[in-house]
């Protein structure tokens, strides 16, 4: 890896990539590139080494088999634990997000999970489908939350871990909250390319991770129009 | 035929028809529905005394029904859902408004063929692939393997005609003792790099795949696709002239040639039938209108999105997303779509989700027009070819602008 390109590592796509979650990576090299930031970008297999390198880190959604599996995987690997401490941006969407916590559920089991992220996930009575709209913790400064969720789940959170949004449509976490971040580190229930509603959130890793105050503003009007009907879908249901 | 399963076939037949005459669909479905209604087992009372062959997967079941349909055609009258009406009540409709026909293709949605199996009893069952469509609501495709799988277990009877280019229709059919393999390529891959027997990677050499962590790898096939035509399992090559365009649709033709051997049809009997069909409920179909030739293709996931790539002509292309109930809410699937292969044409975007479809393609960097009806995409392109790919309902949107065209 060079140490002069914004490296950007997807996390086992053979496992975890349900949902188009490929869009997150093309998403922030899109974006980064448009900026003129050299951009390298990694798919690391679940039979590979995790590197411990990169800057910015992604994790899709899959199904419960490949969620156990991966994070039995990168409890053994290290590497990931090791980029985290060093600083690492991470975006961990579903079943990503739900295994960086202290544990979650999967085919019935409580498995254990990466314990980077204060949450620990068990089963809802319902599965969540639908759109998902939340108002972002302030202190991120970013506009409001659209996705589309599908989980089973259920997310609690410790002392340690802040709710990404206050839920406004939809269930998220529990229906109140959705999603939660430390430090660098953002997990959600906005599954598959997440970023593609919410380029905000791109950014926000592109800033954390190249350490700029702020970046050259795109034209985002095709993004904005998405945005505008999917908060208005929202509201609607 | 008991006395309630006639009783409930006219009147089956009877709500199709008033349907039809009001103006309210084609009656496949409603028809279906009440015969059920009346007769719960109506349609294991209708399938007795035909020979029956079923064809299910992600992609390619409506064509393949077709194909198949005229392919058996050689010997005798047949019953088919020619509409795509998949489940029960589209199969008990078809067979209830043919009367009695000794033989029946139907395609069946890939959720119902247990149960489908268990009422039609079929002779034979053709396997095409299976990858993600519609995850919203869809079972997982590991789980739908196991379930086919499981199935065929218990009906060692039936003839499976399954597809040996896609690891998960191989590992569902290996329960099966009789198998005839067909090859007919596997343009998606991303479902099955995961072995569904042992969880271990699944390797992949030219058109060859196998797990690295058991035995479960690709059988020889019986039948194969090879240049513009198919080789037998006697090792004899014929050509294949459709009218129906791509690489996918000479696969199709593959599988009705095979399925269509299992009852006795041989491949030059079928041939020709399978080269008068032209289009199948408005897929390919062209229609002229003010100097351009429209083409319709139908794309409903991301498998069927590549296939539509390889199908379209270097020509103006209009692309058309929905995610209305039948398409799916979620539109993820997007970005599990490669759309640089339209780089070098103009595109035209419309649809209830143009925006999911414009933010896509801008990351894909393929330019792009958004026009906000059919009418206006048509004004937008010089005369001459019209490519229009669209998901399910956005297809029969612009279908039914076309007057229903077939």
């Amino acid at each position: 890896m060079s140490t002069e390109s914004l490296r950007i590592v997807w996390i086992y796509p053979d496992l975890l990539s349900t949902y188009g979650d490929r869009g997150n990576l093309s998403i922030l090299a899109h974006r980064a590139a448009a900026r003129g930031i050299p951009v390298e970008t990694y798919e690391v297999r679940s039979d590979q080494p995790m590197p411990t390198a990169a800057d910015i880190y992604l994790i899709g959604g899959g199904e419960d088999g490949p969620q156990a599996l991966a994070a039995e995987r990168l409890i053994n690997d290290g590497g990931l634990h090791r980029a985290v401490s060093q600083g690492a941006a991470v975006l961990a969407i579903c079943a990503g997000y739900q295994l960086f916590g202290h544990s979650f559920f999967a085919k019935g089991a409580k498995c254990a999970g990466l314990g980077l992220l204060d949450i620990s996930s068990d089963r809802g009575v319902t599965r969540a489908v639908g759109e998902l709209r939340g108002d972002i913790d302030p202190r991120l400064g970013l506009p409001p939350l659209t996705g589309f969720e599908n989980h089973g789940g259920r997310t609690h959170l410790g002392p340690h871990a802040a709710p990404l949004a206050r839920v406004t449509a939809g269930v998220g976490n529990d229906g109140q909250t959705e999603g939660a971040w430390a430090g660098k580190i953002l997990g959600t229930y906005s599954h598959g390319p997440a970023l593609a509603r919410n380029p905000a959130i791109a950014d926000l890793l592109l800033r954390w991770s190249t350490g700029a105050d702020r970046l050259a503003p795109l034209d985002d009007t095709w993004a904005d129009r998405l945005r505008q009907e999917r908060l208005e879908a929202a509201t609607a249901v | 035929m008991p006395l309630i399963a006639k009783v409930a076939t006219t009147a089956s037949k009877t709500a199709a028809a008033l349907s039809r005459a009001a103006g309210r669909g084609d009656g496949s479905v409603i028809g279906g529905w009440i015969g059920l209604k009346i007769d719960p087992d109506l349609l294991a009372h209708l399938s007795s005394g035909r020979a029956v062959a079923l064809v299910s997967g992600t992609n390619g079941k409506t064509t393949t029904t077709r194909l198949t349909a005229a392919a058996v055609g050689v010997l005798g009258r047949v019953a088919t859902n020619s509409f795509g009406a998949n489940m029960p009540t589209g199969h008990t409709s078809a067979l209830a408004k043919e009367g009695h026909t000794p033989f029946a293709v139907l395609e069946v949605d890939e959720h119902y063929l247990a149960q489908v199996i268990e009422a039609t009893r079929p002779k034979v069952v053709a396997l095409l692939n299976l990858s993600r469509d519609q995850l919203d609501r869809a079972k997982e495709v590991a789980m739908m393997a196991q379930l086919w799988k499981t199935t065929l277990a218990g009906h060692p009877q039936i003839k499976v005609v399954a597809n040996s280019d896609d690891p998960m229709v191989v590992w569902a059919a290996s329960s099966s003792p009789q198998v005839t393999w067909f090859s007919a390529g596997q343009r998606w891959l991303d479902d099955s790099f995961v072995c569904p027997e042992s969880g271990h990677p699944i390797e992949r050499s030219g058109g060859d795949w196998w797990c690295t962590g058991c035995p479960l790898r690709r059988p020889r096939a019986n039948w194969v696709v090879e240049d513009e035509g198919v080789i037998d399992p006697r090792g004899d090559w014929h050509m294949v002239k459709l009218q129906l365009p791509g690489r996918v649709n000479i696969g199709n033709a593959a599988t009705a040639l095979a399925v269509a051997a299992e009852f006795g049809v041989r491949p030059i009997e079928a041939l020709p039938r399978l080269a008068r069909v032209a289009s199948i409920a408005g897929r390919y179909a062209q229609v002229d209108r003010d100097g351009r030739n429209i083409r319709l293709l139908l794309a409903k996931n991301p498998a069927s999105w590549l296939e539509a790539f390889d199908m379209a002509e270097q020509a103006p292309t209009l692309l058309s997303i929905n995610a209305r109930d039948p398409d799916g809410f979620d539109t993820s699937w997007l970005y599990d779509v490669d759309f640089s292969p339209l780089r070098n044409r103009p595109v035209l975007i419309t649809g209830d989700r143009a925006y999911d479809l414009a933010v896509r393609l801008q990351v894909n960097q393929v330019p792009f027009r958004h026009v906000l009806s059919f009418d206006e995409a048509l004004r937008a392109v010089p005369p001459g070819r019209l490519e229009v790919i669209a998901n399910y309902t956005a297809f029969q949107d612009i279908r039914a602008e076309l007057d229903r065209v077939n």
